[in-house]
């Protein structure tokens, strides 16, 4: 007798059978057959087409069978919705129930049913609910506000059910003010405007003591919104602190890891003298390695908020190191992260311990886990220096196993050893020629080039080494290729004589016959460089490279602490802030720590300083956010940007012969220029761009980028202000956003103390810094100030969307303006989109979220139009020519994540361009529009 | 929260599925087939998932994968716990949790999850109270209700589901009145090939099986608590007591329950009771290999080109798994003045060089009235209730993830 049989079918046809049998008389036959469509419906099958006979049976007192009739209401009601109006009664009357259980269930079930006829007969009974004796219905009924929000949120603010729901915090029932604040948290994350959650200090006690008697994962919920409170001293946050700190020995542990993030959070506040701050760090150590012993997929996520830990207060679990060590039955994706931790952790004092396990990992079977293993060990005599020479002599071990992948990823990881460490190891170079031929991932391959070319005058075969690689040129991937070419130059540079033909045979190989834009600039650069001015090659070919250190793959400090905010979350799984992979239109408010307060910070070490400020003892390498080292010397190895139109063949054979001719001619080393004169000018093109490329390395993108500034207008007239009057505008450069202001004192006094305010605007805009104005402003003077701004205030909807409301003070008094700002300051760099993801979202936005502009009297031509909005970070993905009309599609991205992608047609005889705007967020589009024309037109 | 829930066996079929919001098609698995795919076995599946709109958090128990579908940013330890609680509860239903009796018992199973999530928010896990409100199926009541039309469902709202104990049911009766204890340690340990300790560490918990008359409230005090300074508690424990005073002081669940987990560290020196002399070789030229073993009741991966094991255990079985290169050998009781030990040779495949790695020994065993951190419970005693209760306590050692390289 066991379900199973519901899933037998008989020949006639199973939804003709089970029709009749929802039919029939007898109730025990009824409830059998709702049961064999309810286990039909679990398995996918589509039973809908008995959605009428099975409402018939929800009148009845049989509380099996209404639940399951519920059940299957709740899966089908949206395909039905004229159908679901005949359950409606049998809701209501169920609301009014003396049974506490059956008017939950049917205050619970209505909300389930996404239609919209029944939301509005849910509202009157939903609001009896709310309100109900007893404390199971209204907790069932504070889940059902956040169901209707879901389906309607107007109605649910219409109705008051917010207010209602707030006021269900201060309910005498913990579980109840649980569920309140996990339906208020879901509501208040899709209306990240909304202050819903308004904390005080008051509903912060409120919180904590009915976090003491609710469930673990009420528990869950308020820790999380405890985690968004902002303490108003250090005090405050102390007493929090030790009304959290039970919780880190609950069983439940997504319990610990929210109460961690409080812990955390909270900790920035506290000074680092009191004693309390010690035992805080001390208590936190145990429950984050209990974690650890809880099953694979709860460490996995423990693992990956413990990295963050760790790089943020690395003294928490810098005694742990033993319980990170890899057990050979752990899956995977536990070994790679508790790898990464170890490295993390890797210090003089365990480093022996370390360099141990490492080299037992190394020989395990696991191809991934190796690999990361080897790369691990290059990390630890990166990151310890005392421990270096043993790596190295580590890593020759592992080498002469000769294990095919353990071999190359050694010598990947050498290479890096050898940039840190110049002139120290290079005698292990001989060993790892021996191993030239066992090559053939495209990364070794690169590696031991560089080597080779590096270290050309000590190693006496290098041109041969070189030459060998040189014979399966095209067949190479292009980091090896750029690497050859790179290497045969450096030889070429320090062995003149020998490997003159060794040069040139490169030189041809890159510029003549290859298809990679890249390849030819580089080679063409090299070229003209070595032809020119040999002196200038060996300076940039042969420079001192900057020294790379274990700062590298740490996660960037302003990230890390927003990440930290995000403990337990998915964002600190993917060490992403949420903004970076949460959809645009959700609007994600970013988090930061808070400040610290307390007296005696300034006196300390610099890494007291308010919590802005870690940023500034980074060392002076660039952090990137990259996984491994490797990735350092492949800076110049980016992605192959589209190169300028090449030169054509003739002129390229020209230049060939040219150049040629001057290097034949400048035997032992010496060059005479080629005559600038004769050299083709066309040239000149790749030339330049190759150089930008080249300068990119250092230089980071963008930094050209400057957008369109408009000219300062009067924002605050004298009048209005008692003398002082304010003009500005607002620009963007290089990524950041200011407000350029022109203050001007028409009064008779000296005006001082000035400073400035922003109320809450749509995208979050908060001045980054005080204003400055260094000397009291005399009559009739003004003064020019630039104002840094960010993005990172607390976010209100404004009408209009990009209205600015400012206040100003001085020792007069205070004065208010409001402004617009153009759109356009908050389009962000990195707002181009890939072609698959344009096309992807292009398609996936629905239709009605599509508007059209018309750009009138505007004469540029398309490359123009795409350059000048480039310029204020529009970017254009692809051209298309239809029918004589330009097509450009571009994307941009606000700096809140929203992604707005744009089609614009231009026709080469009408001066009026056509702007249709795609955007998950509509409401943006018009504002997007004016910033376009505002752009085109100037 | 929780949007929806998939059911997925070993080959890939989606058996259940539920949906708590809007239902999300089936086809969102895809994803998690790619990368079940790309695993080389099911235990590495990666626990986190993303796709374009949702995000996929699984499990992986019994064989089966419960794949949790979300949309929005949630705790993914909020969704992890629950999976395992959820896969818990069907363990407390039906004995065993497993496709088939899932398939079974579906109703109860669409019924029990219903009970667990109200859109995507935890309603009702602890396993008291949804056995109040929907009972676990037995031949008993099959029949009844089969005869009389009463149902699995409980009709009233469960007594413990807004109380301040909502782990207990009130007017619990017994005839007899017992608690039981079981301390239960487990050896975490890795040992390096010379036989020195490279971690070692002991998961130790407090089962109970408590079977009271009432509402009895309970204290337990220990010997040594101080040994015990990373704890987890069951909920019924009061925390402040055992702040201030050391003592165990709660109102427990009926029936059985984990009261406490602790953690003692590597740095609290660990004595490991049993080790391994080992002496595994290959050698390069024959196919030939040598292979001793002294003592333990042990499992041994071999390198897949070994092809057969010929071994004489001094005592116990043994035996080798050709296909996936598994040799246990269960050596029963080990007699200290006789050590056990297990010798022979490996032959390996013709023509292949010799293993690179060498295999790593794992090792399981069971010390009855010991528990290997010193911990001993002191006294248990009861307030609130008239009667005598019968009290037992019981000491485990075993092996958890005890590994021993070679």
């Amino acid at each position: 007798m066991t379900d199973s049989k519901y899933f037998t079918t008989t020949k006639k046809g199973e939804i003709f059978e089970l029709k009749a049998e929802l039919n029939s008389d007898k109730k025990e036959k009824k409830k059998e057959a709702v049961k064999k469509v309810i286990a039909s419906m679990t398995v996918g099958k589509d039973v809908s087409a008995l959605f009428p006979d099975v409402v018939n049976c929800m009148q009845t007192d049989n509380l099996e069978l209404k639940k399951l009739v519920y059940l299957y209401l709740m899966n089908y009601a949206k395909s039905q919705p004229d159908m679901a109006i005949m359950a409606v009664n049998t809701f209501v009357k169920d609301c009014e129930d003396p049974n506490p259980l059956i008017r939950a269930l049917a205050v619970r079930t209505m909300g389930c049913i996404r239609v919209d006829k029944i939301t509005e007969y849910l509202c009157e009974p939903l609001r009896k609910c709310l309100k109900d004796e007893d404390p199971y219905v209204r907790k069932t009924a504070a889940v059902c506000v956040a169901k209707l929000h879901d389906i309607n949120a107007q109605l649910v603010e219409d109705q008051g059910f917010l207010d209602t729901l707030k006021d269900l915090i201060s309910d005498s029932n913990p579980m109840v003010v649980a569920n309140a604040v996990a339906a208020l948290s879901e509501i208040a994350e899709s209306h990240p405007s909304s202050n819903l959650l308004d904390l005080n200090p008051q509903s912060i006690n409120k919180l904590l003591t009915a976090l003491n008697e609710c469930t673990e994962w009420g528990q869950i919920f308020i820790l999380d919104c405890l985690a968004n409170y902002m303490p108003k001293d250090d005090r405050e946050a102390q007493s929090i602190c030790e009304r959290v700190t039970p919780r880190l020995s609950h069983a439940n542990s997504a319990v610990v890891l929210s109460a961690v993030k409080v812990l955390m959070k909270f900790m920035e506040m506290l000074s680092k003298d009191l004693d309390y701050y010690g035992t805080l760090l001390k208590k936190l150590a145990p429950p984050l390695v209990t974690l650890l012993s809880a099953e694979p997929e709860l460490q996995y996520v423990a693992l990956r908020n413990i990295n963050l830990i760790v790089q943020k207060r690395p003294e928490i679990l810098k005694h742990e190191m033993k319980v990170f060590f890899v057990k050979y039955n752990d899956p995977i994706y536990v070994k790679l992260e508790k790898l990464d931790i170890m490295i993390r952790l890797a210090s003089q004092a365990n480093i022996a311990q370390v360099l141990a396990e490492l080299k037992e990992y190394a020989t395990e079977v696991d191809v991934d886990f190796v690999r990361k293993a080897v790369r691990a060990i290059g990390r630890c005599a990166i990151k310890v220096e005392q421990s270096a020479e043993r790596c190295v002599s580590t890593l020759l071990d592992l080498i002469q196993t000769k294990v095919n992948y353990v071999v190359q990823e050694a010598i990947v990881v050498i290479k890096d050893i050898f940039r840190k460490y110049p002139n120290k190891y290079e005698s292990v170079i001989a060993t790892l020629c021996e191993n030239l031929d066992s090559l053939d991932e495209p990364e070794a391959r690169a590696a031991m080039i560089w080597i080779v070319g590096e270290y050309a005058e000590r190693i006496d075969n290098a041109d041969e080494l070189l030459e060998s690689f040189l014979e399966g040129f095209h067949d190479e991937s292009t980091q090896v290729q750029l690497q050859l070419l790179t290497a045969i130059v450096k030889l070429f540079l320090k062995k003149p004589t020998e490997t003159q033909e060794l040069v040139q045979q490169v030189l041809s190989l890159a510029t003549q016959d290859s298809d990679n834009p890249d390849l030819r600039d580089r080679g063409y650069i090299y070229w003209r460089l070595l032809s020119t001015d040999p002196v200038a090659a060996k300076e940039v070919v042969l420079a001192e490279k900057p020294l790379i250190s274990e700062e590298t793959d740490l996660i960037e400090p302003t990230l890390l602490d927003e990440l930290i905010c995000y403990i337990g979350t998915l964002a600190s799984v993917y060490h992403k802030p949420p903004s970076a992979f949460v959809e645009g239109s959700r609007g994600v408010v970013h988090k930061s720590l808070p400040p610290r307060t307390g007296s005696s910070e300034s006196a300390e070490s610099p890494d007291t300083a308010p919590s802005g400020g870690p940023a500034a003892d980074q060392p002076s390498v660039i952090p990137t956010q990259g996984d491994l080292l490797g990735d350092l010397l492949n800076l110049d190895l980016g992605p192959p940007v589209s190169g300028p139109p090449m030169a054509t063949s003739a002129v390229q054979m020209g230049a060939v012969d040219l150049l040629g001719d001057s290097l034949m001619g400048g035997s032992g080393g010496s060059f005479t220029p080629a005559p600038s004169t004769t050299a083709p000018t066309n040239v000149g093109a790749p030339l330049g761009s190759g150089l930008g490329d080249l300068f990119d390395l250092t230089g980071g993108v963008g930094t050209l980028s400057g957008s369109y500034v408009a000219p300062k207008t009067v924002w605050l007239p004298a009048m209005k202000a008692k003398g002082l009057e304010i003009s500005g505008t607002f620009s963007r450069q290089v990524g950041s956003i200011s407000m350029d202001l022109v203050l001007t004192n028409k009064a008779l006094q000296v005006m001082s103390d000035f400073a400035i305010q922003f109320n809450r605007n749509s995208f979050g805009l908060a001045p980054a810094a005080p204003l400055q104005v260094h000397a009291p402003l005399a009559p009739n003077q003004s003064v020019e100030i630039t104002l840094p701004l960010n993005t990172v205030g607390s976010v209100m909807k404004m009408e209009p969307l990009n209205n600015l409301q400012v206040a100003v003070k001085n020792n007069i008094d205070v004065f208010y303006f409001s402004t617009l700002y153009p759109l356009h300051i908050l389009f962000v760099e990195d707002g181009k989109m890939e072609r698959q993801m344009f096309l992807a979202t292009w398609k996936d936005i629905p239709n009605e979220n599509e508007t059209q502009f018309q750009i009138k009297d505007c004469s540029l031509n398309a490359d123009a139009v795409s350059s000048k909005l480039q310029g204020s970070n529009i970017f254009t993905i692809a051209k298309r020519n239809v029918e004589g009309q330009d097509m450009l599609y571009q994307s941009l991205k606000l700096t809140n994540g929203i992604w707005v992608l744009a089609e614009l047609r231009i026709q080469p005889s009408n001066p009026s361009f056509t702007l249709s705007l795609k955007c998950r967020a509509p409401e943006v589009s018009q504002y997007i529009y004016q910033a376009y024309e505002t752009i085109l037109k100037n | 929260m929780i949007h929806s829930l998939f059911l997925i066996n070993a080959s890939g079929d989606i058996f259940l599925e539920k949906h708590w919001k809007s239902v999300v098609s089936r086809s969102v698995c895809d994803y998690f087939f790619e990368a079940q795919e790309r695993a080389s076995e099911a235990e590495n599946v990666p626990p986190v998932i993303p796709t374009p709109h949702h995000y996929l958090l699984s499990v992986y128990r019994h064989k089966i994968f419960f794949v949790a579908v979300i949309q929005s940013e949630v705790p993914p330890l909020f969704v992890i716990e629950f999976l395992h609680r959820v896969v818990d509860t069907f363990q407390d239903y039906f004995g065993v949790c497993s496709e088939v009796i899932i398939k079974d018992n579906v109703v109860v199973v669409y019924e029990v999850l219903e009970e667990m999530l109200d859109n995507g928010f935890p309603l009702a896990t602890e396993s008291n109270i949804l056995k109040e409100l929907i009972k676990p199926p037995t031949i008993l009541r099959t029949v009844v209700n089969t005869i009389t039309g009463s149902t699995n469902v409980g009709d009233q709202l469960p007594t413990g589901q807004l109380s301040v104990v909502p782990w207990r049911r009130t007017g619990v009766k017994y005839t007899n009145n017992e608690a039981y204890f079981d301390v239960i340690e487990e050896i975490d340990a890795i040992i390096d090939k010379s036989g020195s300790t490279i971690t070692a560490e002991i998961q130790g918990v407090i089962d109970a099986c408590v079977k009271l008359t009432g509402m009895p409230d309970l204290t337990l005090s220990f010997m040594n608590p101080r040994l015990l300074d990373d704890v987890s508690f069951h909920p019924c424990v009061r925390f402040k007591r055992w702040e201030s005073e050391r003592i165990l002081s709660f109102i427990p669940p009926d029936g059985n329950f984990r009261l406490l987990s602790y953690h003692v560290s590597a740095q609290n020196l660990v004595a490991i009771p049993v080790y391994v002399k080992h002496n595994i070789s290959f050698r390069d030229s024959s196919s030939l290999g040598r292979f001793e073993i002294t003592v333990g009741p042990k499992q041994t991966m071999m390198p897949k080109s070994v092809l057969n094991m010929t071994l004489t255990p001094s005592q116990g079985t043994h035996v080798f798994d050709p296909v996936t290169k598994l040799l246990s050998w269960d050596v029963g009781k080990i007699n200290p003045q006789k050590l056990p030990s297990l010798k022979g040779s490996v032959s390996l495949q013709a023509g292949t060089s010799k293993p690179d790695e060498n295999p790593t020994i794992n090792l399981q065993f069971k010390i009855q009235q010991l528990a290997i951190s010193g911990l001993k419970v002191n006294r248990l005693d009861m307030y609130g209730e008239k009667y005598k209760p019968f009290k037992g306590i019981k000491y485990m050692t075993k092996a958890g993830k005890f590994q021993v390289r070679t």
